[in-house]
């Protein structure tokens, strides 16, 4: 069953932005999709398109069947939307807040007074339930949104970078918060600028660039592609030129920090016995980016400049 | 959407807007009361005793029916206003078009919420009349309807005036520049028949006029107008907003990209 089918999308603004240029995708129902891309790629259309807040130029959009360009209330019906800016009125209690939202999904007052309660105790909101909503947090208020868009249980969750500016702590309780929704059968799809919440929570992926989907395929296949990565080494020497290491590019960062490119293929030990042999003993080591993101910046370069090496 | 699941959103959105009228009374309620206060004090006590009467009647008793659809006409367009242009510059608007509710649940739910306000703002200015002068309501399904449809026409005008907005100043621009001076040549503190024939000819094209003479009609049995045109032109404007309403956020003009 497909929880999202695009064809062929296509969106040019009054201005003459041409956002989308006929960007095509399915979401599998049940998955647990990333939606990367960098700033202006036309994520954030896709997404406005998808929950009706953009109108399309050209293309259809159907949510679990239903085409929200024909028959935009059934499809909006499956579809909870988190957006990436604060969209409610900040005189209001997140009570009032929810459970209006589950009105206007027809939800009777007493039923969405019960989702209402569950899902603020679920995001840990209760306390401040009755509270105007301006005086929540910045991570309250990201958690108010999803409370907001989980009040109707919709079948497909859309979050468009939703711990932005949240804390560690709070993003790992998101991260768990949205696991468990999607375990118990929800479609996410989310869009976030930190790849290593993509990696660590998505199972399949598509990546934006200048309105055309550059990428579309899952997480695993994505990551094994990668042919090279990108090590910081802390030395407990002080060197002066970068050392000659058979197979591996080396570049001096500071005089106790070494930047190693290994390609996949080659060990690790060769790495450190070469280096030991040059009497430099490395006392850490870390990646430079995590993996998705090194692929990541390396597809958005490529597109941006042809002419650059391929992955 | 099945009719009951929208029912439910309708409900929702009336419920929601009347919280926020009686959570801000004091800059919904409050203020109009004491306008009008003001009015009957100054206009109707100290001035209209020395006026005398008017088409037969007291003039405190005849500027009464004038104030109340003031009062009915600027608050309904007010809370239109600010609350339809508000959701939309704090962007909470999207609440409603992400949801499956069609066009007319979202119009009829605002227009409900805005008639709401002004009526219960006539109704506070009707309870303040009553204590400067005897009002017996000459003909009360005249006076409701003519209430009920004014303030309609007025939330569906202030809706069209908040698509169209984008910023605070636009929607201070049409109550202050055609609506209050339509108002005040409306007929609300003379009778028509007091103006020279070119304003009187003039008066015709203002359908404030006409809205006015209806409910003085239905308060007190005078109006300077036929009632029944005064039903047709109010029922075409109400008419004629609505389909606009309904077609501006049908197609998302104003509120979707």
């Amino acid at each position: 069953m497909k929880a999202l089918e695009i064809s062929k999308l296509k969106k040019t603004y009054s201005n003459g932005v041409e956002a989308l240029k006929g960007v095509s995708l399915v979401v599998e129902k049940g998955d647990f999709f990333a939606l990367l891309g960098p700033n202006g790629a036309g994520k954030s259309t896709l997404i406005g398109i998808i929950s009706s807040l953009v109108n399309a130029s050209s293309g259809e959009v159907k949510v679990f069947g239903d085409s929200v360009q024909k028959n935009r209330s059934q499809a909006m019906r499956h579809l909870g939307l988190v957006p990436q800016e604060m969209n409610f009125n900040q005189f209001e209690s997140p009570l009032d807040i929810v459970v209006n939202q589950a009105g206007y999904y027809g939800l009777p007052r007493g039923l969405a007074l019960e989702r209402g309660e569950k899902y603020l105790r679920q995001l840990k909101l209760w306390e401040k339930h009755d509270k105007p909503s301006r005086q929540l947090s910045g991570g309250m208020k990201r958690r108010l949104m999803i409370a907001r868009a989980m009040v109707h249980e919709p079948e497909l969750l859309i979050l468009d970078e939703p711990t932005a500016g949240v804390d560690i702590e709070i993003r790992r309780e998101m991260w768990e918060f949205i696991q468990q929704i999607n375990n118990a059968g929800t479609t996410v799809i989310l869009t976030t600028h930190y790849l290593e919440e993509a990696e660590q929570l998505c199972r399949n992926i598509a990546i934006i660039n200048h309105g055309v989907l550059v990428k579309n395929t899952d997480v695993k296949s994505l990551l094994a592609s990668l042919d090279v990565e990108t090590f910081i080494l802390d030395t407990r020497e002080e060197i002066t030129a970068p050392p000659l290491v058979d197979g591996i590019r080396t570049q001096l960062l500071d005089p106790t920090r070494l930047e190693v490119v290994v390609p996949k293929q080659r060990s690790l030990n060769s790495l450190f016995t070469q280096l030991n042999d040059q009497n430099i003993h490395v006392l850490s080591m870390r990646n430079k980016s995590n993996r998705l993101e090194e692929l990541f910046m390396r597809m958005i370069n490529e597109d941006n400049d042809p002419k650059e090496s391929s992955l | 959407m099945s009719s009951a699941l929208n029912w439910v959103g309708y409900k929702t959105l009336v419920r929601k807007e009347v919280k926020r009228i009686l959570r801000i009374w004091g800059q919904t309620i409050v203020p109009p009361a004491i306008t009008m206060t003001l009015y009957f004090v100054i206009f109707g006590n100290l001035i209209g005793s020395r006026i005398g009467q008017m088409d037969g009647v007291d003039y405190m008793t005849f500027i009464v029916p004038g104030l109340i659809m003031m009062s009915i006409i600027t608050n309904s367009y007010g809370n239109m206003v600010s609350s339809f242009f508000g959701a939309k510059f704090g962007k909470h608007i999207e609440e409603l078009l992400v949801s499956p509710l069609p066009s007319y649940v979202i119009v009829a739910g605002y227009v409900t919420g805005a008639m709401m306000r002004g009526l219960m703002v006539g109704s506070v200015v009707s309870i303040i009349a009553m204590q400067f002068t005897d009002i017996s309501i000459y003909n009360l399904s005249i006076t409701l309807s003519v209430a009920l449809l004014t303030s309609m026409l007025f939330s569906l005008a202030g809706m069209i005036n908040a698509i169209f907005a984008q910023k605070f100043d636009d929607i201070a621009i049409i109550p202050t520049f055609v609506l209050t001076p339509l108002i005040y040549l409306g007929g609300v503190f003379y009778s028509i028949s007091l103006l020279p024939q070119f304003w009187q000819n003039v008066s015709a094209f203002n359908p404030i006029f006409y809205i006015i003479n209806a409910f003085r009609y239905g308060l007190l049995g005078k109006s300077d107008v036929d009632i029944t045109s005064a039903y047709i032109i109010i029922i075409l404007f109400v008419t004629l907003l609505a389909s606009a309403c309904l077609w501006l956020v049908h197609t998302g003009k104003g509120l979707r990209s």
